[in-house]
């Protein structure tokens, strides 16, 4: 169960988060959604407690957290630039994170199924965006918390780990999980998201599944639903 | 084995011993605790001119012993004489006296006499030798006294402060005088001339003193030379003096907040040869002193290797060797007739083209940052920072505040060596 | 925080730059040593470099650390670890793998060299000492500055601002209010304003090792006292470890506020 109420963050004199409050307490698909800076990778970050909201809480499972660390033991975060030290090798980026959460962990299927293993002692500097984004996917999945966030998770993938990816997702959506992705990429969206979060201007704009937001915008299609909620706004 | 050693040391001077061999019929009395005759004031009584003193292994608890005849006085194996704070050890009044390889402990602290343990006054040709000094207030005192010799003596003192201290070797209105071979340490002055002429300083080593390692004040035409001055509080001092020669001396380890190598104040007419100045926190500091030669010296890791304070005229610096001194020149006022020449500089940074051994550009002792230490002492806290070295590059680049014509027109490339 | 350390630390140490800083000393050490067979001068020389080049080196690094492994720092803010063990763990094994390159580079030369059998083991102890010590300030005083600053540019230019300040313009201004002010009572002041700059002040713990720090009491009563007695070396030293400690404070209380 993620919880959050009247949300405010501003940076030096740009609000970004005005009020936000949301609530999530079933398994399942969530995408954030909104223009480029709506807010969502700071809501994202305010709940990792990467960014320190100015106003307003945060509950997970009933207990703020607010400057506190050890609920990210139930946090599985990907994102949005996979860059890592550039001298660690891929396997010793993966046991030095295990080695950091100290979970039980399933890599070895991860490596398996994105194809990995050539690459495990190369060092990540040399690898390409594609596969730093595969290893940043096998960091994600590998342990087994009830929350798992994700930032623009395609960005470089090819179709073949795509279709992977949307897998994962799907079968730990059955285990019982909440996943808040945020993407541009509306075909995703359509096809996985159980819920959409419309984020706009640091406000809600919409919260519903994907058919109730083609339903109020007319649209049959997802991406000219959202163009519409756009153009609609900046009128 | 002690009577051949006795003849060597005797005839090894020749001039007391022509003087001996004039009293014909000199004789040797035996002085020892179990002799007849237990007491040396007792012997020196009895005993005519020209008589020789033999004094046994022994401790002999005497003081003021009064010698007013010529008499030669051998100590065999060391005979301790024990003043027992009480006064002098001997007062000499007689011309042609020898001390010969005695001990000399316990000579009073006095506040109103200067106790010495061999004290002479207007006596010539003496001839002190191979003695020891432990706890002596004075060692040796010699007052208008003329041609003696005074050699391989040891003074070890022990003294904590300069007024309750006396001096190793202390000379007054005195002439012709050898001092030689001795070891003086932790006593107020190690050496100290006052109205002294024509005497020589050789081979001693005085170490650890209070105050100065030798001390010169009013003594012309004087010469010292292959001494070590190590350790002492504030190094040694030569002041309104004429004609004084300085050569092969060690000046090292005078460190301290008012510690010199050399101190020379109102002197003139005097050389600076070969000598050492090693680790002192200002190797040579001149005040009021002119037409000195300073040639062939090293300078070796010194706060300032040598400061000029004013008033010196016509001082000549030839050839010497400036080796890594925090400070290489301090220097007040105008050039007036004084000479940096052909010296090496260990910080001089030019280059030599042609291979003569000469620097191609002139080198400028004086540094910037010596300069302003001189007028704000305070800023010497800003010492190998990296802004003076900056400052100190741009002033010689383009001097602005140091005089323009203090420079060594011929630095010299490679460290000078000599001494061999 | 050991764990981060430990990361940062071998990361580090695999590192080009860290190569070229360690290859740097090696070669310093053995021009020193091999060139010029007089130790003393190797230690002032060394003094008047360590003095200079670990503050810069520690701030530059310092700055540099921190905005390439941004991303990297975000990862791990996104695990269940306190934002004090990352910073505190990544501060740390830069600081002591930029030390270790010093010591480790310029120790070589020095054990080669047989400082062992040297009198100058205790002069060459004490500054690898100070280096150490500069290397930990700076590379603290750069976190401070690149965690105020998202700009990387403007980060840059702080620091060696910073660097510039305390290495050269502070006793610029120090010199010359020292010389304008030539009539009043100095000593003290000048001791205060040592105090006030980690660089000054590792100098001066150098200087009070040589025999130089006869030449500083020189001067006046104020100074023999202070650089006279071991007084002056135990009350440096610790004015030297609150420079480290109050960066490293402060580092800790921005990197608690700041939004990644």
């Amino acid at each position: 169960m993620i919880n959050l109420t009247n949300l405010h963050k501003s940076y030096t004199k740009i609000k970004v988060l005005k009020g936000i409050d949301l609530f999530f307490d079933h398994e399942g698909i969530i995408a954030i959604l909104g223009p480029n800076g709506s807010g969502k990778t700071t809501l994202i970050k305010s709940i990792l407690g990467m960014v320190i909201p100015d106003r307003g809480d945060i509950q997970l499972n009933g207990d703020s957290v607010l400057h506190k660390w050890d609920y990210r033991n139930n946090i599985s975060y990907m994102p949005q630039i996979a860059s890592f030290p550039q001298n660690l090798k891929v396997e010793e980026l993966i046991k030095m994170i295990k080695n950091l959460r100290r979970q039980e962990t399933k890599e070895a299927e991860l490596i398996q199924l994105f194809q990995l293993k050539p690459f495990l002692d190369k060092k990540l500097g040399i690898l390409s965006g594609g596969t730093r984004q595969k290893v940043n996917i096998v960091l994600t999945f590998m342990f087994d918390s009830p929350f798992v966030i994700l930032d623009e998770p395609t960005t470089g993938l090819d179709p073949v780990a795509l279709i992977s990816l949307k897998q994962i997702l799907r079968e730990e959506k059955k285990n019982g999980k909440t996943i808040l992705i945020t993407t541009h990429i509306m075909n995703l969206v359509e096809e996985i998201a159980d819920q959409v979060v419309f984020l706009l201007d640091g406000n809600i704009y919409f919260n519903g599944t994907v058919n109730e937001l083609k339903e109020q915008t007319q649209h049959d299609n997802l991406e000219h639903a959202i163009a519409e909620i756009l153009k609609e706004s900046y009128v | 084995m002690s009577l051949t050693h006795m003849f060597t040391s005797v005839a090894s001077s020749l001039s007391f011993f022509i003087f001996v061999s004039s009293a014909v019929f000199a004789k040797e009395i035996k002085v020892c605790p179990n002799c007849e005759k237990a007491s040396i004031t007792q012997a020196i009584k009895t005993a005519q001119p020209g008589d020789t003193l033999l004094v046994g292994k022994g401790i002999y608890q005497e003081h003021d012993i009064r010698i007013d005849k010529p008499l030669t006085l051998i100590g065999q194996d060391l005979p301790l004489i024990d003043a027992r704070g009480k006064g002098y050890g001997f007062k000499i009044y007689a011309d042609s006296v020898a001390l010969i390889g005695f001990k000399f402990v316990n000579v009073g602290v006095s506040y109103t006499s200067d106790f010495a343990a061999i004290y002479t006054s207007r006596i010539h040709h003496f001839r002190f030798e191979n003695n020891r000094f432990e706890n002596v207030f004075f060692g040796f005192l010699i007052e208008k006294s003329h041609n003696g010799i005074i050699k391989n003596n040891t003074i070890m003192g022990n003294a904590v402060k300069e007024y309750s201290s006396g001096n190793g070797i202390h000379l007054w209105h005195s002439s012709k005088i050898q001092i030689q071979d001795n070891h003086i340490e932790k006593m107020r002055d190690g050496i100290y001339f006052e109205f002294v002429k024509h005497s020589i300083i050789q081979r001693n080593k005085s170490r650890n003193n209070l105050r100065y390692g030798l001390h010169f004040m009013f003594s012309n035409d004087d010469r010292y030379e292959n001494n070590i001055f190590e350790k002492n509080g504030a190094g040694v001092a030569v002041m309104f003096s004429k004609n004084i020669s300085m050569r092969k001396n060690i000046f090292r380890l005078n460190w301290g907040t008012a510690s010199y190598g050399l101190l020379l104040k109102e002197i003139n007419d005097a050389e600076i040869i070969d000598n050492t100045f090693e680790q002192n926190t200002i190797g040579v500091n001149v005040e009021g002193s002119n037409r000195i030669n300073y040639e062939n010296n090293n300078f070796i890791n010194n706060g300032w290797a040598i400061r000029f304070l004013g008033a010196c005229y016509g001082n000549k610096l030839l050839r010497n060797n400036f080796l890594h001194n925090a400070l290489d020149v301090s220097y007040k006022g105008m050039m007036n007739g004084n000479l940096f020449d052909k010296n090496y500089w260990s910080s001089y940074a030019g280059y030599d083209l042609d291979k003569d051994n000469i620097g191609d550009v002139p080198y400028r002792p004086v540094k910037l940052f010596s300069y302003i230490v001189n007028r704000t002492p305070e800023t010497i806290i800003l010492l190998r920072s990296l802004f003076v070295d900056i400052i100190n590059f741009s002033e010689k680049v383009s001097p602005i505040f140091t005089p323009d014509n203090l420079q060594d027109f011929h630095p010299i490339m490679t460290p000078i060596k000599y001494h061999d | 925080m050991f764990k981060i350390l430990k990361y940062s630390f071998f990361d580090l140490m695999r590192s080009r730059w860290s190569y070229v800083y360690f290859l740097f000393y090696l070669i310093l050490g053995f021009i020193l040593f091999f060139l010029n067979n007089d130790v003393t001068k190797a230690v002032i020389t060394l003094l008047n470099i360590i003095i200079v080049l670990t503050p810069l080196i520690g701030t530059i690094f310092g700055v540099m650390y921190y905005y390439s492994s941004r991303e990297f720092t975000e990862l791990l803010l996104a695990q269940p670890l306190k934002r004090s063990t990352i910073f505190l763990g990544q501060y740390l094994g830069l600081s002591l793998s930029l030390a270790l390159s010093l010591i480790v580079g310029l120790g070589i030369p020095f054990i080669l060299y047989g400082i062992f059998q040297s009198s100058a083991i205790l002069d060459f102890a004490t500054l690898l000492l100070i280096g150490g010590y500069l290397t930990f300030i700076f590379v603290a005083l750069a976190f401070n500055i690149a965690l105020s600053f998202n700009d990387k540019i403007k980060g840059f230019g702080f620091s060696i601002l910073l660097w510039l300040f305390l290495a050269v313009i502070y006793d610029g201004i120090f010199l010359l209010s020292m010389v304008f002010f030539h009539d009043y009572p100095l000593d003290k002041f000048a001791l205060g304003a040592t105090m006030f700059n980690p660089i000054d002040l590792s100098r001066i713990l150098i200087l009070l090792k040589l025999d130089i720090s006869a030449l500083l009491g020189y001067t006046g009563a104020v100074f023999q006292k202070f650089f006279g007695t071991s007084m002056g070396m135990i009350l440096s030293l610790c004015i030297l470890s609150f420079w480290v400690i109050l960066p490293t404070f402060f580092l800790v209380k921005k990197a608690q506020i700041k939004d990644f």
